[in-house]
């Protein structure tokens, strides 16, 4: 199932975000990838307020993995400087990866071999300065997901959806 | 009293010998050149590269210094924050120093370290004073009511300011590392061709992703000539907004605090621009000014030496449970 929203500015991006946060189980693990000034953070920012954690939510590159603790523990990854999967394994990802936590991993790409099947894969696309087209692929619908519930909650328009 | 001080928390392999008395007797840096061929900082192979390096440069940091390891009185290691393989590597060498040796071992928190970086070399930089931590991993404002006593006023919620300097040299396809290249071709740039957002967020808190933004959509909206033609331009253009709130914050802060002094410390405190301008804006709000010197304001071994003279002279040791933390709180 795919779902596609367009937001307007990273309020928007942030709300969709949070909206997102209500259909992330424990376990779970959302992809995201986008070039630079797409909105990776922002929306993780969003989804880690919907989350419930009140810590502030910075930037991991120095680090590759920050925890927060939201109803559900967060880890938040930021791969953009891996070059080498050996590394994540020796930061014990996998343990992170098959936990109870939610992980939002950020340049998700360059780690594709240690990502379970069933990831949330979430693409962001800079279309214009205010604009980022979001697509979240996910291998069954969102369960209870209303993809233009969404959107009408944080911006305005339709969702498109696809099967 | 001599102290030896080794910091491998991210980048930098560096081991440096201290006497409390006259000074640096060595500081020996092993900048990772390899980086350059990645656009960042790879772990896997700073850890490697930190297991490769450790022992020479702490060889060649005793032979600088003409002192023997039995002459030392003390072993500082970085402890924390940073990435926990690189961690790893410092931290195994000095339990096994202190060991061996049977001299008091002292864990010490990275950004400790790098504001005792200003003060070993302003002997009249004491407390209180605000300091200004900027790096690739922190951009932080910290007030000192008294030596060794941490009040965070305020940090970045997103990218540090560093990052944003590597994120947008990358972007413009200049290489890495990105502060000392656009810090360099911002000397031949016009820092009014283009007119970038200063983060509003509040107090003294920082903010750099919007930056970092604006540079992505500029570039974007511009036919590939003209930012070609304009690299400088653009470079001088990043650099005066993101200079310009670090000058700003700092100077509210101590004011906010009543204090006539500011400490800059991190990477980013080697930049030119940021330097000029707070010391201009600051003699201008009565404040003075403490840097490093540019060589002390990257991560080294003496400013981890010298945040260890300290904490010894507390009675502050670890023991061989030392533990790399890599989120370490200050």
């Amino acid at each position: 199932m795919e779902y596609r929203w367009i937001t307007q500015g990273p309020e928007q991006t942030h709300s969709l975000g949070q909206k997102l946060a209500d259909f992330l189980h424990p376990g779970a693990v959302a992809a995201l990838t986008g070039e630079l000034g797409s909105g990776k953070t922002c929306l993780i920012q969003g989804i880690c307020q919907g989350l419930g954690v009140t810590d502030p939510v910075a930037s991991p590159a120095f680090v590759i993995i920050n925890e927060y603790q939201g109803r559900l523990p967060v880890y938040h990854f930021d791969l953009y400087r891996i070059k080498n999967i050996e590394e994540l394994y020796q930061l014990g990802c996998e343990e992170y990866l098959y936990g109870f936590g939610v992980c939002l991993i950020e340049w998700a790409e360059r780690a594709e071999a240690l990502l379970p099947e069933d990831s949330i894969r979430i693409s962001l696309h800079w279309k214009a300065e205010n604009e980022r087209e979001i697509v979240l692929k996910n291998r069954v619908p969102l369960k209870g997901a209303d993809g233009d519930k969404i959107h009408r909650e944080c911006m305005s328009g339709r969702c498109e959806l696809s099967p | 009293m001599l102290i030896l001080g080794i910091e491998t928390s991210c980048d930098e392999t560096a081991v440096a010998v201290l006497d409390d008395i006259q000074g640096i007797l060595s500081d020996i840096i092993s900048s990772q050149l390899e980086h350059s061929q990645y656009g960042g900082v790879v772990p896997e192979i700073a850890s490697r590269t930190h297991l490769k390096t450790i022992l020479p440069v702490l060889e060649k940091a005793l032979s600088a210094a003409k002192v023997s390891l039995s002459q030392l009185d003390g072993i500082a290691v970085t402890c924390g924050p940073g990435l926990v393989g690189s961690l790893l590597v410092g931290i195994s060498v000095a339990k096994a120093l202190h060991f061996s040796l049977a001299i008091p071992l002292i864990g010490i928190h990275h950004i400790e370290a790098h504001i005792f970086a200003a003060i070993l070399e302003n002997p009249e930089l004491s407390p209180p004073f605000v300091a200004l931590v900027v790096s690739g991993g922190h951009t932080q404002l910290i007030f000192l009511p008294a030596f060794g006593v941490y009040e965070i006023l305020g940090s970045t919620r997103d990218d540090a300011a560093g990052e944003a300097f590597d994120k947008v040299a990358a972007l413009l396809g200049l290489g890495y590392p990105g502060g000392p290249i656009i810090n360099r071709l911002a000397e031949k740039g016009d820092p009014e061709f283009m007119k970038f957002p200063r983060a509003s967020v509040k107090d003294f808190e920082f903010s750099y992703s919007g930056l970092k933004t604006a540079v992505v959509n500029y570039v974007k909206n511009s036919p590939a000539d003209i930012v070609r033609r304009h690299l400088s331009d653009i470079a001088a253009s990043f650099q005066e907004a993101a200079v310009d709130v670090l000058v700003e914050k700092s100077i509210q802060a101590a004011k906010h605090k009543d204090v006539e002094k500011i400490a800059v410390a991190g990477g980013v405190g080697a930049n030119s621009r940021l330097r000029n301008l707070l010391k201009e804006r600051a003699a201008k709000a009565g404040v003075s000014v403490f840097y490093p010197s540019p060589v002390l304001c990257t991560d080294n071994g003496a400013m981890v030496a010298k945040a260890g003279a300290f904490r010894l002279s507390l009675g502050q040791t670890s023991g061989l449970d030392l533990n790399a933390n890599p989120r370490m709180k200050l």
